[in-house]
């Protein structure tokens, strides 16, 4: 397969700190892959280094065949980046500024002024065009650095949290922007928000303490939730948890409040069939039963934050944010 | 070379997009009129030139350079636009150069804008007008020599301030060295070869050659390499700093 992103053993340290601990994958054209971790976790700071910002202490970055370390020039013109925070040139107007990467970009002529019409149409830049960048809200600012990352129509779009301080409607449309370039891209996207990661993304990867503790689709990464296709039931009646816990496909019945029950399956198995059964056999009288629905938000917090007590447990969340 | 171009048109148009070019213009000709008349005894001293106006300009320059160069790099390091810039597909010459240009062009046009002393000069006297273009010309290369110096510092920190305080120590051991403060005080034991030495370190001595009508090769050659060397550290410490 051509891989258009190539990072091999990445290690990045800073004194004592080590935010990246070797990390490695690939990222081939049509796969947007979003990366997942707490703050501090390595994910900025891998993407600075794909991106020829910071020197690795050790391993390598390849994009689209071209060596990062030895060629920056040539890989950095096939890479599109939104950095952390989305800076720019505070004094700039974005029509100002997009024309200097535009001039740094080389781009000229037709096809110059098409992509900047393109990116100031679909980043819905229009009304702010002649504004100094310093006046714009968070948003807007996003939004420039956005058009910025995708002025050249590169190969390779990193996007350090691109939709981080834009409201509801405007995070729609963005990921609706991403979705577009999919298929003709490799993307990889950092964000906190892991709804936006079923929304976008092909692949997931969560990074803790420097390393990829999970990797996988969105979809395999959810089975690794400790309630994948758990159900619940409110149910008053005497008994249930007992004959729920007697069930062959049945690992184990939490009682939670209000006479409410979480069965957990064995085997991660669907259940939910053979319950409906038993209570209709029980004549139980049940107010609710449902899956619960899959969430990458308990993967996350099950990979990322092991309970206190665990081995590892107690180094977790001190790490500053490397910038 | 095109992105040289790229860089320093950003860079130049920047310094209009904020009042700072305007206070520093405005600044600059108020000192040099006031060093001249006051300080200078321009109209007691009866004679047409411009000797009292260019005496002053490294002490000028040793405040307003580095007030200029702080922010070059720091600035950009502290608003994190310097990660966009180093992302772009630009070699870090052109990064560096392009920026270095936009701000030597400035204080250039800064400079350029005092032609009304050089009318003066001309309408009270005949004053030695090729004597008055190689002070015009020593004196923007000594402003470039002063700008890679605080460029170089700037580089080196994200907090303006700090570049500016180094910046100015820096540039005054090199102006001073060849003044008779130092001097005099090598003067009582040293050699004539280390008081030579010591005195070509200095902006003076070169700018005093070459506002005495004598474009030396030796003198374009000493401010070309001091800015050529300070860039290339200042290239130098942008790149090390992706490893730290």
């Amino acid at each position: 397969m051509d891989w258009m992103i190539e990072v091999e053993g990445l290690v990045k340290t800073f004194g004592h700190l080590t935010a990246v601990d070797g990390v490695s994958f690939n990222v081939p054209k049509g796969q947007v892959l979003g990366f997942l971790g707490p703050n501090g976790a390595g994910k900025s700071t891998t993407m600075k280094m794909i991106t020829g910002f910071m020197t690795p202490t050790a391993g390598r970055v390849r994009v689209v065949g071209h060596e990062v370390d030895e060629e920056p020039i040539a890989a950095k013109t096939q890479i599109g980046y939104l950095p952390e925070g989305a800076p720019a040139y505070p004094d700039m107007t974005p029509i100002a500024f997009l024309n200097f990467v535009a001039d740094v970009r080389g781009m000229k002529g037709a096809h110059r002024q098409q992509r900047l019409d393109y990116v100031i149409n679909n980043v819905h830049l229009e009304a702010v065009l002649e504004q100094p960048i310093d006046t714009l809200s968070k948003g807007f600012k996003r939004r420039v650095g956005l058009a910025q990352a995708i002025l050249h129509d590169p190969p390779v779009l990193i996007l350090d949290e691109p939709t981080d301080g834009l409201d509801p409607n405007q995070k729609h449309e963005v990921r609706g922007l991403i979705a577009n370039m999919a298929a003709e891209k490799a993307i990889i996207i950092s964000t906190h928000i892991l709804e936006e990661v079923d929304a976008v993304c092909s692949r997931a990867m969560i990074i803790a303490d420097g390393r990829i503790v999970a990797d996988g689709t969105p979809a395999e990464l959810e089975q690794q939730s400790p309630f994948h296709n758990t159900v619940l039931i409110d149910s008053p009646d005497h008994g249930v948890a007992e004959a729920l816990e007697a069930m062959a496909a049945v690992s184990k019945v939490e009682g939670l409040q209000g006479g409410r029950f979480r069965v957990y399956p064995t085997d991660g198995q669907a259940i939910v069939t053979e319950i409906a059964d038993l209570i209709r056999t029980q004549g139980w009288s049940t107010s609710r039963l449902s899956v619960e629905p899959p969430r990458l938000d308990d993967v996350f917090r099950n990979i990322t934050n092991p309970r206190p007590g665990s081995p590892s447990g107690h180094d977790h969340g001190n790490r500053g944010e490397a910038s | 070379m095109a992105t040289t171009w790229a860089v320093f048109r950003r860079e130049l148009k920047g310094y209009f997009n904020t009042p700072l070019a305007y206070i520093f213009i405005v600044i600059f000709l108020f000192l040099t009129g006031i060093f001249t008349f006051y300080l200078g005894s321009f109209f007691p001293r009866a004679q047409a030139d411009l000797k009292p106006f260019f005496n002053f300009h490294p002490w000028l320059y040793l405040f307003l350079v580095p007030a200029i160069a702080m922010r070059l790099w720091a600035e950009e390091r502290k608003s994190g636009a310097i990660e966009l810039l180093l992302t772009l597909p630009l070699s870090l010459w052109s990064t560096v150069l392009g920026k270095f240009l936009a701000a030597w062009v400035f204080i250039i046009i800064a400079l350029a804008l005092t032609f009304p002393m050089w009318i003066t000069v001309s309408y009270l006297g005949q004053p030695d007008h090729g004597l008055i273009i190689a002070s015009y010309l020593g004196s923007a290369l000594m402003s470039g020599g002063y700008l890679a110096i605080g460029a170089c510092i700037s580089a080196a920190t994200k907090n303006q301030v700090i570049a500016f305080v180094i910046s100015v120590v820096v540039c005054f051991l090199f102006t001073v060295s060849g003044a008779p403060i130092v001097l005099d005080f090598f003067a009582t034991w040293a050699p004539q070869a280390v008081l030579d030495a010591v005195a070509s370190f200095s902006f003076l001595t070169h700018f005093n050659a070459i506002q005495n009508g004598v474009i030396d090769v030796r003198d374009l050659v000493y401010f070309v390499s001091l800015i050529g060397l300070w860039l290339f550290a200042n290239l130098l410490i942008v790149d090390l700093k992706k490893a730290s």
